[in-house]
């Protein structure tokens, strides 16, 4: 890796973002605006038994997956369109390495990422009220870190897609199937045996896992930091099967 | 022609490409002398791209060496030494002409001074600040140029850099092939229109995947006896079709 080129890369993916004033807008604000949305959806909705709002429950972990999804569609056509343009053999002609090229999407990304999440959780912990009996700032990390594994799957994913109409398609195949098993919708434990197992390969049943320690419990935990370890090993591995699908040869 | 491996810029050796069940080269061996200007000439669909790529160290081949600037093609050193432009000018669309140049300036770790001076080289010094996806075909074409004179290379690969170029715009360029050439860099350049390769001081001739004929445009005249290069070439092509049937 040459920190000049990773550094030039990441300019260059972000100068390229910042032109799109329209997905910058939209980074930015749509997983806001979608919070908002879920506070007034569950606004006559009854406390659970246990006194917490189902809003409360839900929009913590919405904050982990809204970031996921989001970044996941972004970064795959951006990917992919490097693929397709002819750039990317280009650079990979130049004394690029593999890795300067995925780091710098990944950080570009990312740092779009930290804005949104952080917008995100402040809209949620300031202005709907969302409590959290851990420290929100843990919020605020695993939002970002599910962010980047968006980012790495994205990466993963434009290698498999020809058009950017396929690389829209991952998001039902791949983003949705691990939303509605990630122990949200149905907790992991409640689920047939043979779909748990199917949860337990997805990352992102890891994250929304954290997630709920930080809301239910106080302080930092260890189970927390188990997950979290689990969804950073997915990253590394999901960036890994990336540069090996960036081919400086070709037929 | 045996001259020294140092003074060659590539040399092709029984090199074969297979592309699919199709074979894109057969049995192309060819040298390229430092600091000339070569013209790669055939018709659309010869195999021009594949041995461009195949010399640039993109390309995946069968069999055969290529080595360039003494070392086997595709090799790290060469990455910073070899410049290519690929035939469909590849920039990023959404940034502007500096912003793309100053990008590859960075890849080969050029300093941000090269950058302006290369774009005043390919004549877009008033465009410096428009998005490329503003730009004409042609202006776009020589984004792409800059993109790779900015590596300073020692090697230039440019697959048709001229097509869609009015004429003034044409002879710019080629002049500026000629000023590269002086300074001692390698020029390989493919045309699929005979009327540039008088601008060559050898010529490699493709066909089918097969090279017909290395040899400067002189020679080309004298071992045809046709003043036109295109029918110089039609002519040598039919002579050597005739003789193995």
């Amino acid at each position: 890796m040459n920190p000049g080129i990773y550094a030039a890369t990441t300019v260059r993916i972000l100068r390229q973002l910042r032109t799109d004033h329209r997905t910058v807008v939209m980074i930015t604000l749509v997983p806001s605006l979608l919070m908002i949305l879920l506070y007034f959806m569950y606004q006559n909705v009854p406390p659970g038994p246990d006194g917490r709002s189902l809003f409360d429950r839900i929009a913590i972990v919405m904050l982990g997956i809204l970031p996921f999804v989001v970044m996941f569609l972004v970064t795959s056509i951006a990917m992919q369109r490097e693929r397709v343009s002819g750039t990317l053999e280009r650079i990979l002609a130049t004394p690029l390495a593999k890795l300067d090229l995925l780091a710098g999407y990944a950080s570009a990304f990312s740092s779009a990422a930290v804005v949104q999440a952080g917008l995100a959780c402040a809209v949620a912990f300031g202005l709907l009220g969302v409590a959290a009996a851990g420290p929100v700032a843990w919020v605020l990390v695993i939002a970002i870190l599910v962010a980047v594994l968006g980012v790495s799957l994205g990466l993963l994913c434009s290698a498999f897609a020809r058009t950017e109409f396929q690389a829209v398609q991952f998001m039902p195949v791949l983003v949705i199937p691990q939303f509605l098993l990630c122990g949200l919708l149905v907790a992991r434990e409640d689920l047939p045996d043979w779909l748990r197992w199917i949860s337990n390969v997805l990352p992102l049943s890891y994250a929304v896992e954290a997630l709920q320690e930080v809301a239910s419990r106080q302080g930092t935990t260890g189970p927390m930091l188990r997950n979290l370890v689990v969804v950073v090993g997915f990253i590394a591995v999901a960036l890994a099967l990336g540069a090996a699908t960036l081919r400086r040869r070709t037929q | 022609m045996n001259a020294p491996s140092n003074s060659l810029a590539v040399d092709v050796h029984d090199l074969r490409v297979r592309r699919g069940s199709h074979l894109a080269l057969d049995e192309v061996s060819l040298q390229v002398t430092r600091g000339s200007i070569t013209g790669l000439l055939g018709p659309s669909g010869c195999g021009k791209t594949t041995l461009m790529r195949s010399i640039v160290g993109g390309q995946i081949v069968e069999s055969g060496t290529v080595t360039v600037l003494g070392l086997p093609a595709g090799a790290v050193e060469l990455r910073r030494r070899v410049g290519y432009v690929t035939q469909s000018a590849s920039v990023y669309p959404d940034l502007t002409v500096t912003d793309n140049v100053a990008y590859f300036a960075s890849l080969y770790g050029r300093p941000r001074s090269t950058v302006h001076e290369t774009i005043e080289a390919v004549g877009l010094g008033s465009h410096s600040r428009t998005r490329a996806d503003a730009l004409s075909g042609g202006q776009l074409g020589r984004v792409s140029l800059a993109c790779a004179l900015v590596g300073d290379p020692d090697l230039l690969v440019l697959d048709e850099p001229t097509v869609g170029l009015d004429p003034v715009l044409r002879v710019e360029l080629w002049e500026h092939f000629r000023s590269l050439s002086r300074r001692g860099v390698t020029v390989l350049v493919s045309s699929h229109v005979m009327d540039e390769a008088d601008r060559c001081d050898d010529l490699l001739l493709l066909r089918d995947g097969r090279l017909v004929a290395q040899l400067t445009p002189r020679e080309l005249r004298e071992r045809t006896g046709e003043e036109v290069l295109e029918d110089a070439f039609l002519r040598l092509i039919r002579t050597r079709t005739g003789a193995r049937s």
